[in-house]
């Protein structure tokens, strides 16, 4: 290529700068390869979610014909929790608003804003979070205070009298 | 940039000496005669970084105690991507590694490499192969299944059979009056991976601190010919060397299945434990020892080998030699390899094949024939779910829960099935994960459970497998909406009691497969099985009693 004026001190043979350059290359492009090899893997392994194996869960709650109309209720229930490689039974709690119109909604029971347990006030006909004075209505809407958005809400069918709940909808989560 | 680059070098290489280590470590001597035959070391360092990384996550999900270490590991296998790759590499790299460390000392052995002044460089390789072997023997305890459980329970009494030290021995590896338990598998884990690893990285920072120290064993003649750096030449082949061990372990670990039995079983009589395959040869040595002669093959020979690999730069002190010369050497390499191939090879021969388990035992109670195919269906959710390894079923021993066969725990079939789901829910305080099994397959399970009684348990538990995957295979194709079994099932088609007296066994599987061609008429749709769901059903119909009509 371009002439490049002779250095100082004598040169090894060409051949040998080759090999030299092909050792070099090797030795990058070798452990590269094993560096690929084990890393994409284990980020995969890290990041990406479990794969979900159970179709969605129904629990059933409570009988909704004992419900009053607009009167937020707090109901138990019990549900597996799958964590990990355990599947555990715990206790669920959920807010049950019957509106007037007979439809259903269950509130999680976590304000939006940092999680803490909420309560229905009967006198002020609002959800209250104490720890930081966030107000929900009873549709779950903010009316004041710190929280970020509405009250998330479980999914919900009704299988004769009895009411069965979903998964807990929070936006921005997935599955 | 380039310029930043070199001075950003250059303060760094000022205030730690970083480039000027690594480059004296790179460029550093050695032998004109150094070459391929050098490599194994290296590979053995890059295999245990391996075995370090997938360790680490494998850590990442998994409980480490008896029981949870084996769902854990379940739920690495069949939830987690990558996760079968993740401890393939791990599981064959342990393989790996004891042969490429035993390939290692070879190399050394037959080149007289450990002469002096290398004496201490081969002693400390030694304590690493030890170390080598007690990373394979504290980490097959780890995945908690039959292989690892009943394993470790041989391993363990071998460790008591030492004269003298064996009840402490016994004492240090947790192993108490109850055999191996939480605390023999604490210990292992504990050894596993808070002792051994620092330990290994401190030998092998002494290990190559020496080989560094006297220079990489020159060969006779060797001092004529002008040394050559490390790198690049040299470096090239035990990168190409480690490529080429990486490439082996990276298929085996993609392609060949790594088992995972079932979770480890304590009343299990039929397992019959194997050790890894590079400890069968001190298996079958055991063997040759009977009786009070047993400790000789289990710790007196094992010991003199020890002892005799770290004192072999003492026993052979004559000079340096060429390799192709060395012939007591290599004589006693060809024999070492000759017994312990000869020793591997009788103890794989030796090995009862696990038995398909297509022959009935009639001289042990058969009342599971009696079974309808949704209750033999159930022993197989029962089997499948590890019931047992929490309930015992008559047989008088404690667990964790109540024996299934006291028929005061029996209710019916709806209360079970909801406590199948939700154990904590029917029973408050209950410990027992929730089954997740379909609605029909709980139904199955409690129906067997309704059936259990102390006097039947011992009948039904015979059950051969071949039956209850049999009665899965009847369930999911529903045989019973036409055919009649042991007096259960619609009258459709004709009773499958008595088909053996009927039928040959081909045409029954060539039935299956094309039933108007046999017998034509017939309404029954064609079935595609597999062979082996194929093998199981048409075994197991035909273990059914003549008449169905009695218990």
């Amino acid at each position: 290529m371009n002439d490049v004026p002779a250095p100082a001190t004598p040169q090894p043979p060409p051949e040998s700068v080759t090999r030299r350059n092909f050792y070099v290359s090797a030795i990058y492009g070798l452990g590269a390869a094993i560096s690929a090899a084990l890393g994409l893997p284990a980020a995969i392994y890290l990041l990406f979610p479990p794969n979900v194996r159970k179709a969605d869960q129904w629990d059933e709650i409570g009988d909704v014909t004992r419900l009053a109309a607009n009167s937020p209720t707090e109901m138990t229930f019990r549900r597996n929790r799958v964590d990990g490689w355990k599947v555990t039974s715990e206790k669920a709690t959920a807010w049950v608003v019957k509106h007037a119109d007979n439809s259903i909604v269950a509130f999680g029971p976590q304000c939006t804003h940092l999680g803490c347990a909420y309560h229905w006030d009967d006198g002020k006909s609002e959800f209250i979070c104490p720890c930081h004075n966030s107000f929900f209505s009873i549709d779950g809407n903010v009316l004041g205070g710190p929280a970020p958005r509405a009250l998330d809400r479980y999914e919900t069918k009704v299988d004769g009298q009895k009411l069965l709940v979903g998964r807990l909808i929070v936006p921005g989560q997935q599955a | 940039m380039r310029r930043h680059w070199d001075s950003f070098n250059q303060w760094l290489d000022h205030r730690t000496g970083l480039q000027t280590a690594v480059r004296k470590f790179m460029l550093e001597e050695i032998p004109a005669s150094s070459g391929w035959q050098q490599v194994f070391g290296s590979v053995a360092v890059f295999l245990f970084l391996v075995q370090a990384f997938t360790g680490v996550l494998l850590a990442f999900n998994y409980a480490p105690t008896p029981g949870d270490s084996y769902n854990s590991l379940r739920y690495i296998l069949t939830e987690l991507t990558a996760g079968r790759l993740i401890r393939g590499l791990h599981h064959w790299g342990a393989s790996m590694i004891v042969a490429v460390v035993v390939l290692h000392m070879v190399q050394v052995f037959l080149y007289g490499a450990y002469k002096k002044p290398r004496e201490a460089t081969w002693m400390v390789g030694v304590v690493l192969l030890l170390v080598t072997l007690a990373y394979g023997l504290t980490g097959y305890l780890l995945p908690w299944d039959n292989r690892a459980y009943w394993g470790t329970v041989v391993t363990t009494r071998i460790a008591a059979s030492a004269p003298l030290v064996g009840p402490y021995l016994t004492r240090l590896l947790g192993v108490g009056g109850g055999g191996v338990g939480v605390v023999t598998f604490a210990r292992f884990y504990g050894m596993h991976v808070l002792l051994l690893p620092p330990a290994t990285i401190l030998l092998i920072a002494l290990h190559v601190y020496l080989v560094r120290k006297h220079g990489v064993a020159p060969e006779p003649g060797d001092e004529l010919v002008p040394r050559k750096p490390f790198f690049p030449a040299q470096v090239f082949k035990d990168t190409v060397a480690i490529f080429i061990a990486f490439a082996v372990l990276y298929t085996l670990a993609l392609v060949a299945r790594v088992p995972l039995e079932q979770l480890a079983d304590p009343t299990d009589t039929a397992y019959i434990p194997r050790p890894e395959w590079y400890f069968l040869f001190l298996f079958q040595t055991l063997k040759m020892f009977p009786g009070p002669l047993e400790v000789v093959g289990s710790v007196v020979l094992p010991g003199l080998a020890v002892l005799t690999l770290i004192l072999a730069p003492f026993l052979d002190r004559g000079r340096l030699v060429k390799v192709t010369r060395r012939t007591f050497a290599i004589g006693v390499v060809v024999l070492a390899a000759l017994g312990w191939g000869g020793l591997t090879a009788v103890a794989v021969a030796t090995t009862p094949k696990p038995e398909p388990a297509t022959e009935i035992d009639y001289s042990a109670p058969t009342g599971w024939m009696h079974l309808t195919p949704d209750e033999m269906a159930g022993v197989a959710y029962f089997r499948q779910e590890n019931c047992a390894s929490c309930h015992a079923v008559g047989e008088g021993a404690s667990k964790l829960g109540p024996d299934l066969t006291q028929t005061s725990i029996h209710r019916n079939a709806a209360w079970m099935i909801q406590h199948f789901k939700g154990p904590s829910a029917m029973r408050p305080g209950s410990a027992m994960p929730p089954i997740e099994l379909s609605e029909e397959q709980l139904s199955s399970l409690a129906a067997f459970l309704l059936k259990l009684t102390p006097g039947n348990a011992g009948a039904l538990a015979n059950a051969p497998d071949f039956a209850a995957a049999g009665a899965l295979v009847f369930q999911a194709n529903q045989c019973g909406s036409c055919h009649m079994v042991n007096g259960f099932g619609a009258k459709l088609g004709p009773a499958l009691n008595g088909l053996s007296q009927r039928r040959s066994r081909s045409w029954v599987e060539d039935h299956f497969a094309n039933p108007a061609a046999l017998s034509p008429g017939s309404i029954m749709p064609p079935y595609k099985l597999s062979p082996k769901d194929m093998e199981n059903l048409t075994t197991y119909l035909f273990a059914l009693p003549e008449s169905g009509d009695g218990q």
